[in-house]
């Protein structure tokens, strides 16, 4: 079978910006893909070319071996996006919204009405199916807008950032969903700016920056590219971390990683001797560690390794559950 | 609720491919059926639709009747068909406000994505839109028979007239579509559109005789689309003589579609 998506310098720019800068990506079917990378990145224009609602400015892109530009139509029959933010009417009930898209898929009245009916029943929504939208909470919209997007079983589910600003709890439960559908035989395409998520979710990867693949390849395969291992410390005085950053640095070089807990400190290093070397001025300049470990580096640190820049922070850790 | 309850019924999941694609009369009635839940469920949608036009009615009729007209009875009597047709003409801007936070909160990039006639929307959109038009001009009717309007044409005349107040109001709807594109929040569309909207109603003849005003805004007033529009209407309602007007309004209206309908629908086939 072929690719479920290829596209091939893929461009797409909005006046002077290049969104897209010669996007070159191959997906097989059957599994779930994570398009990794930073705000502006052009994940969410990726999707969004994908799916038919932009046109791309040079290069070519194939959905199942539709030509997004002259056969959208056919691409449309096959896909289901749910973008970054809930694409349901928050003036409509649970119900009445997947009525909604259910006819416009071609239903019946009736059949769309049963189906929406075992589609919140499924998605545990049951009890707000007569409730309007707006007084959802962020993880029942997220619910309500995969639900939307499953009305029918779509070949490829692209999920624009599925779990920004969702608490913890909900966070899982998208991620069960996730890997459901995907074992029900539906390619999903999600984009994230959490390395945890796509390294639990997904199969493969591509690391986006600046409209570019920067990388490609398994969680694994990714660690292992930057080589070396990383050796993670925990300070027991957050205080002293720029001190003891610093005292890093001048042993292992430009190397420390960045970390978003304020009291670890990761940094790559070359070998056993080297770490031990970095522990053993730890100890010398009485910075009190509570923990450490040397190991694989972690997603976040190939992140910081290809871009340069430090990742972002996990949105349950920015702004508090809801 | 567990997470691993989540979803209960994997066989929902699991569904046969999708079904024929809608129709395209089939996709606008449902986009109808979504405007008329959200009246249903957001009553106050219909604010602007209902107090206003009385309000309007109501002050215009008694505070300007007697100096204009000698009664406000009399007054009324030319007055209303104006004040339906500024009040129609004002709620236009409601088509460009709703598509602007439907492309806001992302709901059209879902509409795109559907395999259906992408212009549903726009034209379900259009549909709930003459609803509401109806709820203002029958309100607006009724209280004016209230107050002492009596249309010599009698109920075909005033129904004639609506119709017409309708296509113009279906025309005129396809510029905010257009505005609904272009800016980036829905109260932006309000406040351009006041620009427009405010000379446009109120430099006509809708509450004076042109007569009085000076020469250039005389200019202004006959080539006002909304000036032929209140004629026609009034002749309409009254059984005099406004053929002309009549069809000043359907060629204006034609040539607004003509020009409108054709952008608006290239900007939402493309991209934004």
């Amino acid at each position: 079978m072929s690719n479920a998506i290829e596209t091939e310098r893929l461009q797409k720019r909005f006046g002077e910006n290049r969104a897209l800068d010669e996007l070159n990506l191959t997906i097989r079917g059957g599994s779930v893909y994570g398009l990794l990378g930073p705000n502006g990145a052009g994940k969410t224009t990726a999707i969004r070319v994908l799916t038919t609602l932009l046109k791309p400015s040079g290069g070519k892109a194939t959905v199942l071996g539709h030509d997004v530009e002259r056969e959208a139509a056919s691409v449309r029959q096959k896909v289901s996006l749910t973008g970054q933010y809930a694409s349901v009417d928050e003036d409509l009930t649970g119900h009445e919204n997947l009525v909604l898209v259910s006819r416009l898929l071609g239903m019946s009245w009736g059949e769309a009405r049963e189906r929406a009916t075992e589609l919140l029943s499924a998605f545990g929504l049951s009890e707000a199916a007569r409730k309007q939208v707006r007084t959802f909470s962020g993880g029942m919209r997220r619910r309500i807008d995969i639900a939307a997007s499953l009305v029918t079983r779509p070949e490829i589910l692209f999920l624009d950032e599925p779990t920004t600003g969702l608490d913890p709890r909900s966070r899982n439960q998208v991620w069960e969903l996730v890997r459901q559908i995907a074992a029900d035989g539906t390619t999903v395409l999600l984009t994230t700016q959490y390395l945890e998520e796509a390294d639990r979710l997904a199969e493969r990867m591509a690391v986006i920056d600046h409209g570019r693949v920067i990388a490609e390849g398994t969680s694994h395969e990714l660690k292992s590219s930057i080589g070396g291992n990383a050796l993670r410390f925990q300070l027991a005085d957050p205080a002293r971390r720029d001190e003891a950053r610093e005292l890093v640095s001048r042993i292992v070089g430009d190397t420390v990683l960045p970390n978003t807990d304020p009291t670890a400190i990761s940094v790559k290093v070359a070998s056993a001797s080297v770490a031990a070397e970095v522990l053993s001025a730890l100890c010398n300049a009485r910075i009190q560690l509570t923990d450490f470990s040397l190991g694989a580096p972690s997603l976040d640190d190939v992140f910081f390794t290809l871009t340069g820049r430090p990742p972002e922070l996990p949105a349950a850790e920015k702004e508090q559950a809801t | 609720m567990s997470i691993d309850a989540l979803p209960t019924n994997r066989e929902t999941l699991k569904l046969s491919p999708r079904p024929e694609s809608a129709g395209a009369l089939s996709t606008v009635i449902t986009l109808a059926w979504r405007a008329m839940l959200k009246i249903k469920h957001i009553p106050f949608q219909l604010f602007d639709v209902t107090v206003t036009p009385i309000m309007f009615t109501l002050l215009f009729t008694y505070m300007f009747g007697g100096a204009l007209a000698g009664s406000p009875e009399v007054y009324i009597q030319s007055l209303l068909p104006g004040i339906l047709v500024q009040t129609i003409v004002f709620i236009t801007v409601y088509t460009g406000v709703g598509l602007n936070t439907d492309i806001q909160k992302g709901l059209f990039d879902r509409f795109r994505s559907l395999p259906m006639w992408q212009p549903s929307p726009v034209l379900g959109a259009l549909a709930g839109d003459l609803f509401r038009y109806s709820v203002a001009s029958l309100l607006i009717i009724g209280l004016g028979l209230v107050l002492g309007f009596r249309p010599a044409a009698g109920a075909l005349g005033v129904f004639l007239a609506f119709v017409l107040v309708l296509v113009f109001a279906f025309a005129v709807s396809w510029i905010w579509i257009i505005f609904g594109m272009v800016v980036k929040t829905p109260e932006s569309v309000m406040t351009t559109s006041f620009f427009f909207l405010m000379p446009l109603t109120f430099a006509s003849n809708i509450f004076v005789e042109p007569k009085t005003m000076p020469g250039w805004l005389q200019v202004f007033v006959q080539f006002n689309p909304v000036s032929h529009l209140t004629t026609a209407a009034r002749g309409l309602m009254h059984g005099t003589d406004a053929g002309a007007d009549i069809v000043w309004t359907l060629v204006a209206s034609a040539v607004i579609v003509g020009v409108a309908a054709p952008i608006a629908m290239r900007m939402y086939y493309q991209e934004r």
